[in-house]
């Protein structure tokens, strides 16, 4: 389970966020809703641990992540505003080093079958510079599906995505949470797994309307 | 570990064939600043023989410091830097892998080619080898502790500079030790100590500089 209790952010010197408490346990989504620049970022990634809370804590199975930071890593994906595959690599190449990292090494037929999945198939082996910023964020969302962690943290994942992808990622992501596992996401598009039996958070200030 | 060691040795190594312009402008510019001395002074082979040392090592040391830039940045700006940053794997032992595979692109071959361009200073076969050696133990000191700069300035404007100001007072040590063993060896006083003085600061190195730069990093990432 995750928790968070009483997280403050201040950047800069604008507070983000205070006082945020909110739970999340197996089997839950989490939708986190704000205008831009609101802070939803700076929130998810303070969850991972990239960034120092200003206040307060994020707990993971009830104690301190920023305690036990090897342990917590092993149980969390990030998948963020940046790709962070290497354009000069193959679409192979960068899914097993990434699985390799996090520990959970894949050979190349399920890497090779991932991103076939994840509709690559006849790209896996260009170089990603070669590919299209969609495509680019295939590549870097199939380490999902080999990716046995039951923490995802996604940071708008559907942007830059066709209507296929995002319909794809949808009941992945929905198997995941189904599975027993957790995910907090961010997104501005209306996709229809955020309605429904979902939790959700908003963040800011500002009114729906509000510019 | 030493399968994590591997594969990002590995990777920097791929990446670095698939992009090797940015591995020859370290290389070339060591070359051409050595090759320059003997054409500006003339050939004067006692001066040439005096010079040697200093020469050599003050552009190995700015090789280095040119070569720091790439060190962090790309894995920086592509996002898998923070990535490294959240798998299970202590963060020193990525860096220590990082930091190999970049001494083993810009640093080895400068050393390997040393003893060539020290034909041009009329060194002798020994002080050649002493050079060698001197460079082999002092380069890879050089890389751990630019690091720790590298990891600090990441994603500053200007960070370039920063970062010369911030390493040159601790790559004196190693320059001037690293010089003096082949300065010893052409004067006849023996460059043991030098040698061992060198050793030793590419050990502490070894040991201190990874936790710094670890902790750089988690500061830059923020």
């Amino acid at each position: 389970m995750l928790e968070v209790a009483n997280l403050e952010c201040i950047r800069g010197d604008r507070r983000l966020f205070s006082g945020l408490n909110f739970e999340l346990a197996a089997g839950e989504l989490l939708h986190l809703h704000g205008h831009n620049g609101s802070g939803k970022t700076t929130l998810l990634r303070t969850i991972c641990g990239l960034i120092t809370p200003t206040d307060g804590e994020v707990r993971w199975q009830g104690e301190n992540v920023r305690k036990q930071r090897d342990d917590f890593a092993r149980e969390l994906v990030y998948i963020g505003h940046k790709n962070a595959i290497k354009a000069d690599l193959t679409g192979t190449e960068n899914l097993r080093i990434a699985c390799q990292l996090d520990g959970m090494p894949v050979s190349v037929k399920q890497a090779w079958e991932a991103l076939e999945k994840m509709g690559l198939r006849g790209h896996e082996d260009l170089p990603v510079r070669v590919l299209s910023q969609g495509q680019k964020k295939r590549v870097a969302l199939a380490r999902l599906l080999l990716n046995k962690s039951p923490l995802w943290i996604l940071d708008e994942p559907f942007t830059a995505l066709d209507k296929a992808a995002v319909a794809y990622l949808q009941t992945v992501i929905q198997a995941h949470v189904a599975g027993g596992g957790m995910a907090i996401l961010t997104t501005h598009q209306e996709v229809a797994l955020t309605r429904g039996q979902v939790k959700s958070l908003r963040l800011g200030w500002k009114r729906d309307g509000d510019v | 570990m030493f399968e994590i060691i591997r594969t990002i040795i590995n990777r920097d190594l791929t990446l670095a064939m698939r992009r090797r312009s940015d591995v020859m402008t370290t290389l070339f510019f060591f070359v051409i600043v050595v090759s320059l001395f003997p054409l500006g002074i003339g050939p004067e082979l006692n001066t040439l023989r005096q010079i040697a040392p200093g020469v050599f090592w003050v552009a190995a040391l700015l090789a280095s410091m040119l070569a720091l830039e790439k060190l962090f940045a790309a894995d920086f700006e592509d996002g898998t830097l923070e990535q490294m940053l959240l798998t299970p794997q202590p963060v020193f032992v990525l860096v220590l892998a990082k930091v190999f595979a970049h001494w083993l692109i810009t640093g080895v071959p400068l050393v390997l080619l040393s003893p060539l361009l020290g034909l041009q200073y009329d060194l002798g076969a020994e002080t050649l080898g002493v050079l060698l050696l001197s460079l082999l133990l002092g380069t890879p000191a050089l890389s751990l502790i630019g690091a720790i700069g590298a990891a600090l300035t990441l994603g500053l404007r200007g960070g370039g500079v920063l970062v010369s100001l911030l390493v040159l007072p601790l790559y004196i040590p190693v320059l001037i030790f690293g010089a003096g063993a082949v300065e010893a060896n052409v004067s006849g006083l023996g460059e043991t100590g030098h040698l061992l003085m060198l050793g030793a600061m590419l050990l502490l190195a070894l040991v201190a500089a990874p936790l710094a730069t670890s902790a750089a990093l988690r500061i830059s990432a923020e």
